[in-house]
């Protein structure tokens, strides 16, 4: 069933906002590949993050999913961009349902962007001799997070 | 000049052929008396139309118009045959036979009597979409009473053998049931050539209005009878009490009448389009049609895309075409189109497909339109598909290194 979407659920699936790859190799790149078996959405997301004070310098991302997973995965790289990597693990995944108006059945795509997200912080940090993200560092902010402006 | 959006979604429901629409008119406020008033002039004229109306509804489908029930639709009558031959058979015995692709109007009517005792057999079909016809005959036991196959597939629109289907049936003396909705006016049916019993089908996909069908119950070698679901005035030879819907019937019987003088002509046009749609469609990498492509309906195929999803292809064809998804992403637990399972494809290609279904008012410009817009919105999508980029990258699709939190 086709539901009846936000406009912006439309604009951010029709002019996808930062789709693409970065090079998953550099050192400055982290990328969050994540697939649950129990849904076919699969959502990679890739963050280059500048070495010094790990500001999100760029955000790029490809999903496999319904209209609603690609929305929702594009204004979060949108939301991405600027952040340092310990802003950005506070993501927390029903401030994009709430950004776009996602109805309850489309919040399990929110929850995978939210772990890809987390993984490719913690791909970032392996690689650059940090330990992974630890539980209180991926508490989620109490404020609401701003997206799409 | 084309006219957004296009419509190819047929196999859902038809719109109303003018034509249609004009017979069936007059029996709103002219001819609007009760088939049943047997007193007075009005009676006659509803039921001299409702009798013509038989006619035609049984002329198309080769039956008697005795052996003709109208109801209010193929749902009701699926339920009117399976739920009337369980119980007027029941001392015979409790078997039915069915397949795992049925009509939701004919699995749910199975589970509804499975709770009454019955005991089903849902066969596998292959990944043509037929079933075993040896697995047929081995699942037939003495308390057999029926097997209920459907003649055509309403999402993959293959054809069953339905004549080598009811031979089965017939040598073992089980009663042969068939919902013929998508069948019907389509391609040639013939319940005596056929060897069917029972079939259901109903108004709305034969280009006649929403909320008519009927049940044909043969009368002949063998006589066939259900016991009524709903009781009342007995009308319909008391096996489906309620006024009849004149305007209804009458239009049913028209559109049957169009079909059956038209379907050969519509459905060679068909055909050539569908084959183009198709055609242009297989360009596309990664791209295979569901169920077999040598038996089926000449205006329907079903395709899947690989590695982009059904639901945001259909968005991505802005509102301007009409099609259905085997995708249904909406729920806590996504279950694609058990038609497309029972096939054996595997979730993500279930949840890759789309059915195309042509019909009467399809036109070349509109398959033009569809296969631009089609083949556009599958490349947009693969663009941006990590599975197509591993895809293409040759990655093994397999063994792919998912992140661990």
């Amino acid at each position: 069933m086709l539901m009846a979407y936000a406009e912006r659920v439309l604009d951010y699936y029709n002019n996808p906002r930062n789709a693409g790859t970065l090079d998953k190799s550099s050192l400055q790149v982290g990328t969050g590949l994540i697939h649950v078996p129990e849904y076919i959405e699969v959502v990679r997301m890739q963050i280059e993050v500048s070495p010094k004070r790990h500001v999100i310098m760029d955000a790029r991302f490809k999903t496999f999913g319904c209209g609603a997973a690609i929305a929702a995965t594009s204004i979060t790289t949108e939301w991405l961009k600027g952040k340092t990597i310990e802003e950005a693990a506070r993501l927390d995944h029903m401030d994009i349902v709430e950004a776009l108006s996602l109805p309850p059945a489309k919040i399990h795509c929110t929850i995978l962007i939210e772990d890809a997200v987390k993984a490719a912080i913690n791909d970032y940090r392996f690689k650059n001799g940090m330990e992974a993200l630890s539980e209180e560092e991926t508490e989620e902010e109490e404020e609401e997070l701003e997206f799409g402006n | 000049m084309l006219k957004l959006p296009v419509y190819l979604d047929y196999n859902a429901t038809t719109p109303c052929d003018q034509r249609v629409v004009e017979a069936m008119l007059p029996y709103f406020s002219e001819t609007f008396g009760n088939a049943s008033s047997r007193n007075h002039s009005f009676g006659w004229a509803a039921e001299a139309a409702v009798d013509l109306a038989r006619e035609q509804v049984a002329a198309l489908i080769g039956a008697d118009p005795k052996e003709i029930i109208f109801t209010s639709g193929a749902t009701e009558a699926d339920n009117l045959a399976m739920k009337g031959v369980f119980e007027m058979y029941a001392d015979k015995g409790n078997h039915i036979i069915t397949t795992e692709i049925e009509h939701k109007a004919v699995l749910d009517t199975c589970k509804h009597l499975e709770k009454l005792g019955a005991d089903i057999t849902y066969l596998k079909v292959n990944s043509d979409g037929f079933p075993d016809l040896k697995e047929l005959e081995s699942a037939i036991t003495a308390k057999t009473i029926l097997v209920s196959i459907m003649y055509a597939n309403n999402e993959i629109g293959v054809i069953n053998p339905i004549r080598e289907i009811s031979a089965i049936a017939k040598k073992h003396g089980v009663l042969m049931m068939s919902d013929i909705s998508q069948a019907a006016g389509k391609v040639p049916v013939d319940v005596n050539h056929d060897g069917i019993d029972l079939a259901a089908f109903s108004a709305h996909k034969l280009y006649g209005p929403k909320g008519v069908g009927a049940l044909y119950v043969r009368r002949k070698s063998p006589r066939v009878k259900v016991t009524a679901q709903l009781d009342g005035g007995g009308h319909e030879r008391g096996m489906r009490s309620g006024t009849l819907n004149v305007p209804g019937i009458v239009a049913f019987g028209k559109a049957c009448e169009i079909c059956q003088q038209e379907m050969e002509t519509e459905g060679k046009r068909l055909a050539v389009l569908r084959d183009k749609l198709e055609n242009a469609l297989l360009q596309l990498e990664e791209t295979s049609v569901n169920g077999s492509r040598t038996n089926r309906l000449p205006h329907a195929t079903n395709i899947s895309f690989r590695y982009v999803e059904g639901e945001a292809l259909m968005m991505g064809f802005n509102k301007n075409l009409a099609l259905s998804s085997g995708s249904a992403c909406t729920s806590a637990s996504p279950e694609p189109s058990y038609v497309l399972k029972g096939l054996g494809l595997s979730d993500d290609m279930a949840h890759s497909s789309i059915r195309f279904a042509l019909g009467r008012f399809t036109t070349e410009e509109e398959i033009d339109y569809a296969i631009q817009t089609v083949i556009d919105t599958v490349n947009k999508l693969r663009e941006i598909s990590p599975l197509w980029e591993m895809f293409k990258e040759g990655a093994d699709m397999g063994s792919i290194e998912w992140s661990r939190l």
